[in-house]
């Protein structure tokens, strides 16, 4: 009891681990159904599929695109951490681990805009 | 659904899909190179068995994974419960398998 004296939930950067984690859940969920749409269009509409490829040039789109690689390799390197935690017999620093997982997606996802401009 | 059953879905999806989404990151990047068009996707995925069942993986475990992920934000953040949030979770899985199932034939052996 102690130990968490005087300290909030929030004010730990786990805190801001589990939040991200939670919101690039939801996010990477609302983007799929719209995702899974256009790529549909390929057999719908292939000019359409072509319409929107083309949309994906501006670049305002290819930072909305940077943001999206962003939340998948966040969710995924935060979903690594969550089970390493929950399952192995090991308790390597935790914040350490989040900031390593948030900073190589971020590596990720400044590749793809790099490859994407 | 029982809450342990649920658990162990939600984590085994998530270990099954850590190389898919590793790979889905290594083709976004390899194929945003130069630009993206229909016929680029296509000449890739079409006819492609291998890339099939890559996706046609990913789409079954993220379907589950995404159900069973928005299910604890409905009712932890949202309130939802008992009946209607069991109702939630299996229309949001069906309804990601069945767009995902489109997408992928969509591109493969449509």
């Amino acid at each position: 009891m102690s130990m968490t004296r005087g300290i909030t939930s929030r004010a730990h950067p786990l805190w801001l681990a589990y939040i991200l984690h939670r919101l690039s859940g939801v996010g990477l969920a609302l983007f799929l159904p719209f995702h899974f749409w256009i790529l549909s269009l390929a057999l719908t509409s292939p000019a359409r599929l072509d319409g929107f490829l083309a949309f994906t040039e501006i670049g305002i789109v290819k930072l909305a695109e940077f943001g999206l690689v962003f939340l998948l390799a966040v969710h995924m390197f935060g979903g690594l951490r969550l089970m390493a935690m929950e399952w192995l017999p090991w308790t390597p620093p935790q914040k350490t681990l989040a900031a390593g997982a948030t900073a190589l997606s971020f590596l990720i996802a400044a590749l793809f805009l790099m490859q994407a401009v | 659904m029982l809450s342990l059953r649920l658990y162990m879905l939600q984590r085994i999806t998530a270990l099954l899909m850590a190389p898919l989404v590793v790979g889905h990151l290594a083709v976004m990047i390899y194929a945003i190179q130069g630009g993206l068009s229909a016929a680029e996707i296509l000449g890739r995925t079409q006819g492609s068995v291998a890339w099939f069942l890559f996706y046609g993986l990913f789409v079954v475990a993220v379907s589950i994974h995404g159900a069973i992920g928005l299910r604890t934000v409905m009712h932890e953040w949202g309130g939802l419960k008992g009946a209607a949030l069991e109702a939630a979770m299996w229309i949001i899985g069906f309804g990601l398998f069945a767009l995902g199932a489109r997408a992928v034939w969509a591109v493969t052996f449509a």
